[in-house]
């Protein structure tokens, strides 16, 4: 049983995540030039654009974890996606109120109805109904299996969000990077932003980790019977043959 | 719910709080379903073509005295302040439609960059608009030594 490995690499993991949050800050607020035409507000682009394409990466966790599941209804894969999934609802909702605050000094207002911003929305809401009906039966395999069709069915979101910029007629700018026609970004910028997302995605995996084992723990503890003797449980993970799932309340 | 003797259960579990768990969950996703389907019919009505350009404004009559969006770029030198608040020319490269706006500019509303605003186009050929938003281009340059303004900006 692997154990000191987990932890060491978890060691390494953070100590890499706060070796890289503290050059994002320092390359962002410093080194960074502001913006000739956005002044300093254009700052927020270090953590608006890292938590956008982190929810992307976090939401395409939770399709290739719900097919897992699916395919294999190994409750691991569910524990996965669950944990893909909050922090890709975080990331979301902190890429739109950053957006915001970053819209009124520079658009000249809080909120527009222009199809990036609604598709945004929709994505959050749809992720946000991808947690809730997790919970809605006691049966946690059918739990799973539901959000697992939502995690694959609320995928369809990504490509529209990153497209729509492209495919309507909007106020939020195209694409600098990521876009058919990629635009200029000074290299101060450019190296600030990409530290900034290494920083996100490494952070994100820190409190994925966490997460996955706070839920691990959750399972195995919901499962224990009082009476049948059952082998220690590893805290870091459930055993790896499918779990017997013993519903609460069904006669 | 039928009730189950109690040694074959793993755990001693009440139904009611499960019920109203469930309940609230079933809820939020029927609330959830339902602000999606707001958002997407009601959000984005009118809002896909979020702006039309001078060009189109133009060339469709039909326009005139209708409320809509109207985006380009704020044509140089042509930004004037008046007792009520901004007046401007904006131009998509071909056709160009003088701008009254009631209201100061907000954001980093200035020329050279696009603006989008919201108003009528009256018969003689002005549009009156009372909301004004900047929209700015996807290029990150840093100012030019010295001042605010981009290189080619100077001056």
């Amino acid at each position: 049983m692997p154990r000191p490995a987990p932890a060491r690499a978890d060691r390494l993991l953070r100590a890499s995540a706060a070796v890289a949050v503290v050059a994002a800050l320092v390359l962002g607020l410093v080194v960074a030039p502001p913006d000739a035409v956005q002044g300093q507000a254009q700052r927020l682009m270090y953590v608006h654009v890292p938590a956008a394409w982190l929810a992307y990466l976090t939401f395409t966790g939770v399709l290739v974890f719900s097919v897992a599941y699916l395919v294999t209804r190994n409750l691991k894969w569910d524990r996965r996606a669950q944990a893909a999934g909050e922090l890709g609802v975080g990331m979301t909702a902190l890429t739109l109120a950053e957006g915001s605050l970053w819209g009124r000094p520079v658009w000249g207002t809080w909120w527009v109805w222009d199809p990036r911003l609604v598709t945004t929305a929709v994505l959050l809401l749809v992720y946000l109904g991808y947690l809730s009906v997790r919970g809605l039966s006691d049966d946690r395999a059918a739990g799973a299996r539901r959000a697992a069709a939502v995690g694959i069915i609320g995928f369809v979101d990504i490509p529209v969000v990153h497209f729509s910029v492209v495919w309507w007629r909007t106020l939020h700018q195209p694409a600098t990077l990521l876009s058919p026609d990629p635009a200029p970004i000074d290299p101060r910028m450019l190296l600030a932003l990409l530290v900034a997302l290494v920083a996100f995605t490494l952070t994100g995996a820190v409190v994925y980790r966490r997460r996955l084992t706070m839920l691990a723990a959750a399972d195995a503890a919901a499962l224990a019977p009082v009476a049948v003797p059952e082998p220690a449980v590893p805290a870091d993970d459930a055993p790896a043959v499918p779990l017997a799932v013993v519903p609460r309340s069904r006669p | 719910m039928t009730a189950a003797p109690p040694s074959e259960r793993p755990a001693p579990t009440s139904a009611r709080p499960h019920r109203r768990l469930r309940l609230r969950l079933l809820l939020v996703a029927v609330v959830v379903l339902a602000a999606v389907g707001v958002l997407a019919a009601a959000g984005l009505q009118g809002s896909l073509v979020y702006y039309k350009t001078t060009s189109e404004l133009l060339s469709d009559h039909g326009l005139v005295g209708h409320r809509l969006r109207l985006g380009g770029l704020v044509v140089k030198g042509s930004v004037h302040r008046t007792a009520g608040g901004v007046r401007f020319e904006l131009t998509d490269g071909v056709a160009e439609v003088p701008v009254v706006n009631t209201g100061e500019p907000r954001g980093v509303f200035r020329d050279g960059q696009g603006a989008v605003v919201e108003g009528v186009l009256g018969r003689d050929g002005v549009f009156r608009s009372d909301v004004l938003l900047v929209k700015h281009s996807n290029s990150y340059e840093p100012p030019a030594h010295g001042t605010g303004r981009p290189v080619e900006d100077t001056g």
